[in-house]
This record gives C-alpha cells, sequence and structure tokens, in this order.
C-alpha cells in the first residue's frame, strides 16, 4: 500500500539543489557524449580531419547494409543470451546453496562476492592465463585429455572463453541479489509449504522461484545491459574480437571502427543505434515481462 | 480424529540453552489445548515440534498412539495456522487453499469440491479469485484456517493466529475458531499469549514458564485453583492480588507490620502469600469483622470507572491491590476501606510460590 505522503520542503530551490550532483553527473558522462555521437553519425569526416561534411543518414545506411555489421549484430545476440542466462543460473543455484550453509555462512558469501570487485580487464586477463592455448594452466590439463582446445583459431571456442569470463565476473553481483532475494522470503511460507507436502525440489519452483520473480527481472535488465555494455574489457582482453570477428559485439566494433580504424561517423552512427537497442529492449522487457512478475 | 500425546518433551539449543524443560501433555480426540504464557516461556517451541518444524531433543511426541519424531512436517497428517498467515503472496485464495491437496495428488474434481466446501464455511466464495494482498486481516485469516480444513488433518495447530488482528475482530475471530473446531472435531493445540483467548478457547489449558509446565487442567479449574503465584497472577484479569505475610502464634503479619487474626489459616512460620481475585473482596461499610474471612484496610489509591464495574487501586500491607466492585465506585483517593476476604475465596502459597 502506497502512502500518500508528500514530502514538502520549506525551500522551493532545495530539491533542485539536492537532485543537482546527480543531474550533473548524467549531464556530463551521458547526455553530452550522447548527444556528441548523434551529431557524429550525421557528419562525415575528410581522412585528414581538416573539414567535416553533413551527410544525413548515409552513415546509418552504409552501416546497416554492412555484413560485418549484421555479423556483429548476431554476435551481440547469442553472447548476451549466453552471458546473462550462465550467470543468473550459477548465480541462483550458489545463492540457493549458500542460504542452507549454516556453519561460516559469512566467509562462504564474501568468497563468493569477490570475483565482483575485480576490474573487466583484469578478469579477463586471468581467463586469459588459464585459457590461452600456449601458456594456460588449465588449457594445458584440457589439450592432456585429448581435447582439442585452441580458442585462437576455433571461433565457437573462443565465444565459450569469453561467455566463461564475462558471466564468471557477473555470477558475484547476482549471487548478492539472490541471497537478499531469498532472506526476504519469510521462512513461515517455506514451513507451511513443507506442511502442505511438498518436497525441496517442488518448494523452490512453486514457491521460491515465483517469489524472486522481482529479483530475476530486475537482474534480467541489469544482465542483458552489462554484457552489451560492460563486457568491452573483457573481450579486449581475452580474444580482442577474434579470432576474425567470431567475438566482436557491437561495442567492441564501435571501438573497433572508431579509435582503431578511425571511421568515426560509422562508429557514432553505430552507437547511436546501440543507443536505440538499449533503449528499446529495457521498455519491452519493463512492458512485457514486468508483467508475470508478482511483487508480494 | 486424533489424541496426541507429549512424553517428556525437551528441546535443548546448540548444548545448553534449555528451550523446553520435559513437558507431559495428553490431549484427547477432539479437544481444544491451549497452550499459554508470556513470550520466551516455550510455547511456540513445543508447538513446533509438534508439527516436525523443530527436531525434538528428547523425549516423544505421538500422534494417534504413532510416535512422530522421525517424520517430517508432511507425513503427520497436521495442518497449521502461522501467526503471519504464511499465504502464499503469488497464488490467488483457491490455489491458496488447492496446493496443499494437489501436492498430494488428490483428483482435481475431488480438490474443487474440498476447496468450495471450506470456502463456503468461512465465507471465503466471493474472495477465490483474490490475490492475499487484496484481502483485509480478518479474510486472510480465513483463508488461512481455509488452508487447514481442505485437508481434514488429524490436528490443527495455531501458532498466535489473532495477535495480529485488531480487538473487534479478534473477539469475532475467536468465537469462529471456537465453533470451527467444534463443529468439525478435529483435535487442536493453540498458542498465545493473551490469556482471554486461552480462557475461552481451551478445553485444556496449559501454563507454561520458562519452558516448563506450570499448570494444566480446565480453564476455570485453573482460575480457582491456581498451582502458583505465577499462574495466579497470570491467568485473570485484572491479575490476583497477591500480599506477602508471615506469620507468629497468634496472627498474620503483614509487610507493614500490620497484623491481623489468622482466621484458622494454617500459615508457615517462615512466610508465604496470601492471594485474592480483585472480584473476590467485599468492601464494607462498617467495622465489624467477618467471621471466617481477613478483613484488611485499604487505602484507596485511585478509582478507574470502566462503566459496568469499577477497579479501585490501593495499598493493603504495603502491597498495590486492585479490588473490582460493580457499578460505579464513590470512593476517593485517600479513603480508608474495609474489605474482607471470605476464607473460601482465599488463596494462599508457600515462599516458593507454590499452591498450599
Amino acid at each position: 500500500m502506497a502512502s500518500s505522503t508528500r514530502v514538502t520542503f520549506p525551500n522551493k530551490f532545495l530539491p533542485y539543489l539536492l537532485l543537482a550532483p546527480q543531474l550533473a553527473i548524467t549531464a556530463v558522462f551521458f547526455y553530452w557524449p550522447a548527444s556528441q555521437a548523434i551529431q557524429q553519425s550525421v557528419l562525415r569526416e575528410d581522412p585528414f580531419g581538416l573539414s567535416t561534411q553533413f551527410v544525413g543518414l548515409a552513415n546509418f545506411k552504409r552501416v546497416l547494409n554492412d555484413p560485418n555489421y549484421l555479423n556483429s549484430l548476431q554476435v551481440t545476440v547469442i553472447f548476451s543470451i549466453a552471458t546473462a542466462l550462465i550467470a543468473m543460473a550459477f548465480a541462483l543455484l550458489l545463492a540457493v546453496m549458500a542460504d542452507k550453509v549454516i556453519r561460516g555462512k559469512g566467509v562462504y558469501r564474501t568468497l563468493l562476492i569477490w570475483p565482483y570487485a575485480v576490474a573487466p580487464a583484469i578478469a579477463g586477463m586471468l581467463w586469459l592465463f588459464l585459457f590461452n592455448p600456449s601458456m594456460g594452466t588449465l588449457a594445458y590439463l584440457l589439450r592432456s585429455t585429448g581435447y582439442n582446445w585452441d580458442p585462437l583459431l576455433n571461433s565457437d571456442q573462443a565465444m565459450v572463453l569469453v561467455v566463461a569470463a564475462a558471466s564468471w565476473k557477473q555470477i558475484s553481483y547476482n549471487f548478492l541479489f539472490f541471497v537478499a532475494g531469498l532472506q526476504s522470503i519469510p521462512k513461515s511460507l517455506i514451513e507451511a509449504a513443507a506442511i502442505d507436502g511438498a518436497g525441496e525440489t517442488k518448494r523452490f519452483w512453486t514457491i521460491i522461484f515465483p517469489l524472486l520473480a522481482p529479483t530475476t527481472f530486475f537482474l534480467l535488465v541489469v544482465n542483458t545491459v552489462y554484457a552489451f555494455f560492460d563486457t568491452f574489457g573483457i573481450i579486449h582482453a581475452v580474444t580482442g574480437g577474434g579470432p576474425g570477428k567470431a567475438t566482436e559485439t557491437l561495442v567492441y566494433k564501435v571501438y573497433n571502427d572508431g579509435f582503431v580504424n578511425l571511421i568515426l561517423g560509422d562508429s557514432a552512427a553505430q552507437s547511436v543505434i546501440l543507443m536505440v537497442i538499449v533503449i528499446a529492449m529495457t521498455a519491452v522487457q519493463f512492458r512485457y515481462v514486468e508483467r508475470k512478475v508478482h511483487y508480494g | 480424529m486424533a489424541s496426541v500425546e507429549l512424553t517428556d518433551v525437551r528441546k535443548v539449543y546448540g548444548s545448553s540453552v534449555e528451550a523446553v524443560k520435559g513437558v507431559n501433555i495428553s490431549i484427547n480426540d477432539g479437544a481444544l489445548c491451549v497452550l499459554v504464557g508470556p513470550s520466551g516461556c516455550g510455547k511456540s517451541t513445543l508447538l513446533r515440534m509438534i508439527a516436525g518444524l523443530e527436531s525434538i531433543t528428547d523425549g516423544t511426541v505421538k500422534i494417534d498412539s504413532t510416535v512422530v519424531n522421525n517424520l517430517g512436517p508432511a507425513e503427520r497428517d497436521i495442518a497449521m495456522v502461522f501467526q503471519n498467515y504464511a499465504l502464499y503472496p503469488h497464488m490467488k485464495v483457491y490455489d491458496n487453499m488447492a496446493y496443499g491437496l494437489r501436492n498430494r495428488g488428490m483428483p482435481k474434481d475431488e480438490i474443487d469440491k474440498r476447496v468450495r466446501d471450506a470456502a463456503q464455511i468461512l465465507e471465503l466464495t466471493q474472495l477465490l479469485e483474490r490475490r492475499p494482498k487484496e484481502l483485509s486481516g480478518g479474510q486472510r485469516q480465513r483463508v488461512a484456517m481455509g488452508r487447514a480444513i481442505v485437508r481434514s488433518p488429524k490436528v490443527f495447530l495455531f501458532d498466535e493466529p489473532l495477535s495480529n488482528l485488531d480487538a473487534k475482530l479478534r473477539g469475532q475471530m475467536r468465537v469462529e475458531i471456537k465453533n470451527l473446531q467444534r463443529q468439525l472435531g478435529v483435535t487442536s493445540v493453540y498458542v498465545t499469549h493473551d490469556q482471554l483467548e486461552a480462557m475461552t478457547l481451551a478445553d485444556i489449558l496449559v501454563v507454561m514458564n520458562g519452558g516448563a509446565v506450570e499448570q494444566i487442567g480446565a480453564p476455570l479449574d485453573i482460575y480457582e485453583k491456581p498451582a502458583s503465584t505465577f499462574v495466579a497472577s497470570f491467568i485473570g484479569a485484572p491479575p490476583m492480588n497477591l500480599v506477602p505475610v508471615t506469620a507468629d502464634g497468634s496472627g498474620l503479619i503483614l509487610k507493614d507490620g500490620t497484623r491481623i487474626g489468622a482466621q484458622g489459616l494454617a500459615v508457615p512460620i517462615s512466610g508465604a502469600v496470601i492471594g485474592f481475585r480483585p472480584e473476590d473482596l467485599e468492601v464494607s461499610a462498617g467495622t465489624n469483622t467477618h467471621i471466617g474471612g481477613l478483613a484488611l484496610d485499604l487505602k484507596v489509591l485511585g478509582v478507574e470507572p470502566v462503566g459496568a464495574e469499577s477497579y479501585v487501586y490501593g495499598i493493603i500491607g504495603g502491597e498495590r491491590v486492585v479490588v473490582r466492585v460493580s457499578g460505579r465506585s464513590t470512593s476517593q483517593t485517600d479513603d480508608h476501606l474495609r474489605v474482607i476476604i471470605p476464607k473460601e475465596k482465599l488463596h494462599l502459597f508457600n515462599e516458593a510460590g507454590k499452591r498450599i
């Protein structure tokens, strides 16, 4: 039940003053660069950077007709779905198991949260060291079992590696939210279900999982955005978008075209498209998925 | 239908915290047993042990002459109503009630019949399609009851089911629960800290204190013959007045040194406590002593009129007491009243607080 009490500030300007820092940060780090991207996406620069020319939607047309771009879109979809699903499924499994631990609960949780504190590039290097075919410890073990492990040449294996690294990093974050979600389910509900004759598995799928829906939904949004945007560091460190363009996601392509190949117009057009995709996706998630969510 | 029998039931947390200390209770088929006591007395723990939600350290719990110590909550054929109702928030009222039946693999039409019957009894038919958050407190309470009765279990367990309701609704639901339990004839165990609820609902009343049973009996027997000063002060509102006394050869001496005739009471020299219910005092206008009763002087501290009766608060022999008089009292603060306790209404406890 939402209370209708409304806080009234004695001074008219105080609320704006209180909002100012957040608004300033949003303006400087989102609206300004976003508007620059939009501006740049309709311009073309000459190779020497001496003059720019308004070209309308030409950049967008070229980008959307580029087979490399469509490939990158496909890579992103596969990568994001796999990363979000794996990160959430493992986190839920770990959270349910951590919830049952009685002794050393704190230690267990702390250890599981640690990976979140590792910077993306470092996490990428970690996985690279473990799985690099020429020097990785685990890569060596894999090859010694007879498996032909070579993510530098095999594009599927490269994808598996970046998905593993990206989800590993996100599991901690999801775990934290799932643990909190599990704790907010009243114990008496579980007991009532036990008395009602539901075994452990049944209790999980009929009581606990539905009640975690708000948490799961929130994490779905966050994880998708994470997979789309925040995995640049990991991909850059682990595969650099390769082999070929097998792990080149949309964000990685923006970086490659803009900062490596210096095709600024194309790169800006891509980031505008990316922005539209994420806005649309989040809107769809809130509009359709949230309907199936029951807030207790 | 079943009897419930607890034999030397103990609960120890960790290695030393004894929450329940060897409890013996036997509940006949169809009876409603109320466990009452202050918070932390072990009554809820005991109930949860019967439910199978809490392990039993020692002793045995029998339902229908089967030892259920090692059975899970689902296998004991019990139903429980929780203090916070524990309704499944994501399910409609219908599904809340049907959940336990579905888990037991009952055929669909049988489930439907049972849920609708229960809804009929509890006047929930209009609400079957709603979710718990769209219901009032009293309605949620009834759904919780419905979830218990559809299963037709051997035993109902109630864990302070009315304490989240407001006073008026509580009184109403109390009567409903009592009637429902009578009607269905299901053996029930009911936990509460409210002595009024305990008195009105119980067939057998169990008063607990500090993890142990203080007294078991019919509610009015306990009211009339409390086994200890704890029971005396816990059951009844306002509680029984307790005045410590010492005795010598010739009579009784109150705390402030007042001497009164012993009137044939066998009070141990070492000291005792006399107890009397607020309604058992007679206020006498004159100074004549009552034959076969204790006549005492009461200094009035204040009067609380509550409508049909008034509570006169005062001091007897240095102890605060309360007297219930019918109608309105004309007494004023600092008045001195002569009150008489008829001998047959007097309760006597020894130094340890046990009834003599």
